[in-house]
């Protein structure tokens, strides 16, 4: 199967390719040739020199409207730029998990989501998982010819091609399919400062234990250069708006580093983070969950320990 | 209105779960109704008792235990309960299950139409999110998934999607298959009569035989992945709790910067 194309769904906002294409390009390149699917308005010069950089030998443009928040418009606009691809990746996301399901359904291929790694076993897709709440890890076999791979963001080390050339541009033709549901209104969300959570390679989260008070929270966010999150509890208080809320129900994170302050580590919140790299923990009841998983943890109140960690770590940055 | 809603039997999230043969291994006393399904049946009860009038089916696919899911779903308040149970529906994949399961709403619908198909947003278990527009795409009917706010009216079906850069307002002709997030609704809870009558109340058992399904295109023969090796999670090792006596904020950032993670 090697030396096949393998396409990958390009994630970009602004304009800007974000951070888990580029991973999952580099991916791509141990699976066979890669090609970047890029969805939206023609990309930037800047924009397909990073895509070629990272391995994309061609940008595949599919212009698509509004309509493209459809998860049927999308699947088929994906479909038209890879009728030659028996491998796509994505990023593991809500809505890439309903293009991957559509698309599976037009190509025959078998899916895995949430994946953390894929590699070609005997002519065939093979993936790593973690499940469970992150304690059980399993290998799937693709066993059908095409494979849909989704993954999650900070599991591929992203990396650069030496020598490569910048990918040329394709346009596809496509013309959106006709489909019963309709976008009635389509109301922004303002995007904060930084990383998005799910991407961040740090997350600092708060619970109910700040109660309601995030100021260091994200100044521990900020001076190490992470995004923040919060749990269910935090964000029906409207303490902190609903996109920030990591778990099961909410985003999946897998960061390098993951602190919880305040968070006691229930079940439905350790399926979203458990996977992560390090996991540090804050928390004043020392039988709290949260310790089980935490590499670091301290029992203390998040008022005495977080303002000295901040000053001890800018103090670092600064020397 | 007639709704019918889908609930999956997974195992507790607290208990030990297992894989066998690469499935999971459930036992009667340690699992129930996916707790992402009580927003669904709330979903339906509310629909219905908004309308005045109408039904709420429970259905699930799975083994002998699986019938639990419909047990709570009745408890809740859902009037009839369809438990599909088939020794080759073993190993399905999401495809597999799909068709399962629309087979049996199709059969359901045929007596007399369905307005509206409910499904939670996830599986606590599979987690995979994609079995709603799975079933949308099988049964041909329009798709609106992952809503936190739902409406009917006029023979259509209005949502409210978060998605992470826009919420999005839906809206598609019945029937139609929705899956709803937890934020949709806060579940009741079972109140004692209902239980009580949920005890007696008969359940509906078919096999793939009695809604028209071979075997072979569902089942672990038909699968397009395959659970290869599946192994607990090593403990992580050297994990330390330290409890801070003045200085807990720098043994914090020590830590990191050891790591070098700061
Ligand atoms: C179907 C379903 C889905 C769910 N999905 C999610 C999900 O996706 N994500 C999610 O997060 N939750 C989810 N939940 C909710 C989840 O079960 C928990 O209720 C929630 O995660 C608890 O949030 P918490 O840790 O902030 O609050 P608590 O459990 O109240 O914990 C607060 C912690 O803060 C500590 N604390 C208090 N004061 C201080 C202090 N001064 N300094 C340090 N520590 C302090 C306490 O000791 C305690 O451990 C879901 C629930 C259900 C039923
Ligand atoms: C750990 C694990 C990993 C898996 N990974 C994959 C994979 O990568 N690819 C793949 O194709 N299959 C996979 N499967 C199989 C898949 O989970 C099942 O086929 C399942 O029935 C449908 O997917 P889900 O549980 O993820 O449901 P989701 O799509 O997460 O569930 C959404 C909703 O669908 C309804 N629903 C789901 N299953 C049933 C049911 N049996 N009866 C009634 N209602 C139901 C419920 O309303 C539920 O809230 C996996 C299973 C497990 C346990």
């Amino acid at each position: 199967m090697s030396g096949n194309t393998v396409a990958v769904l390009v994630e970009h906002r602004d304009g800007v390719v974000a951070q888990p294409t580029l991973e999952n390009l580099t991916l791509a390149r141990s699976l066979g040739e890669p090609v970047a699917v890029w969805l939206g308005e023609p990309p930037s010069d800047e924009a397909s020199a990073t895509l070629g950089a990272y391995g994309a030998g061609a940008v595949r443009v599919v212009e698509l409207g509004a309509a493209g928040r459809l998860p049927k418009v999308r699947a088929a606009a994906v479909g038209a730029a890879t009728p030659d691809a028996p491998v796509v990746l994505m990023t593991s996301t809500f809505l890439n998990k309903e293009v991957a399901t559509l698309l599976a359904l037009e190509t025959g291929a078998g899916v895995v989501v949430d994946a953390s790694g894929a590699e070609l076993a005997d002519g065939r897709v093979e993936t790593e998982q973690t499940v469970f709440a992150a304690t059980w890890n399993i290998r799937t076999r693709v066993v059908s010819e095409r494979a849909i791979v989704a993954l999650r963001p900070n599991t591929t080390q992203a990396t650069e091609v030496d020598g490569a050339g910048a990918a040329t541009v394709e346009t596809v033709v496509f013309e959106a399919p006709e489909v019963p549901e309709r976008l009635v209104a389509v109301s922004a969300v303002e995007r904060e400062e930084g990383v998005p959570l799910a991407e961040a390679r740090v997350v600092v989260s708060g619970g109910r234990g700040t109660n309601g008070d995030y100021a260091l929270v994200r100044d521990l966010a900020d001076v190490l250069g992470g995004a923040v999150g919060a749990t269910r509890d935090a964000t029906d208080e409207g303490w902190i708006s609903h996109e920030h809320m990591v778990g099961q129900t909410g985003t999946t994170v897998t960061p390098a580093l993951y602190v919880a302050c305040g968070i006691s580590g229930a079940v439905h919140h350790r399926g979203g983070m458990q996977a992560s790299g390090t996991i540090v923990a804050v928390n004043i009841d020392p039988d709290a969950p949260i310790f089980e998983i935490a590499d670091l943890g301290i029992v203390g109140d998040l008022n005495d320990v977080l303002p000295q960690a901040i000053a001890t770590l800018q103090e670092h940055k600064g020397a | 209105m007639r709704i019918l809603v889908t609930v999956k039997f997974t195992p507790d999230l607290q208990s030990h779960r297992s894989f066998t043969d690469g499935s999971v291994t459930r036992t009667a006393d340690d699992g129930s109704m996916n707790e992402l399904d009580e927003n669904a049946v709330e979903a339906a009860l509310q629909l219905v008792e908004a309308a005045g009038e109408g039904e709420v089916y429970a259905l699930t696919v799975g083994g002998p235990d699986a019938v639990a899911a419909v047990r709570k779903a009745l408890q809740l308040g859902a009037n009839h309960a369809i438990h599909v149970s088939d020794e080759e529906i073993a190993g399905a994949d999401v495809f597999g299950t799909a068709k399962v399961l629309a087979a049996a709403i199709r059969k359901v619908h045929e007596e007399q139409p369905l307005d509206l198909v409910i499904t939670g947003m996830a599986a606590l278990d599979g987690l995979t999110s994609m079995l709603p527009t799975a079933l949308a795409a099988d049964l041909g009917w329009s798709q609106l998934t992952l809503a936190s706010e739902l409406t009917v009216a006029d023979g259509e079906a209005t949502i409210v999607r978060h998605m992470p850069d826009a919420h999005e307002t839906v809206a598609a002709p019945l029937p139609a298959v929705v899956s709803v997030t937890d934020e949709a609704n806060s579940p009741r809870y079972p109140n004692f009569k209902l239980i009580m009558a949920a005890r007696k109340a008969p359940v509906t058992q078919w096999s793939l035989a009695d809604i028209g399904v071979d075997g072979v295109t569902v089942g672990a023969i038909a699968a397009r992945t395959e659970v290869r090796d599946a192994s607990p999670r090593p403990e992580k090792a050297d994990r330390q709790v330290v409890t801070d006596t003045g200085d807990g904020g720098v043994t914090l950032a020590n830590f990191l910067i050891e790591k070098g993670l700061a």
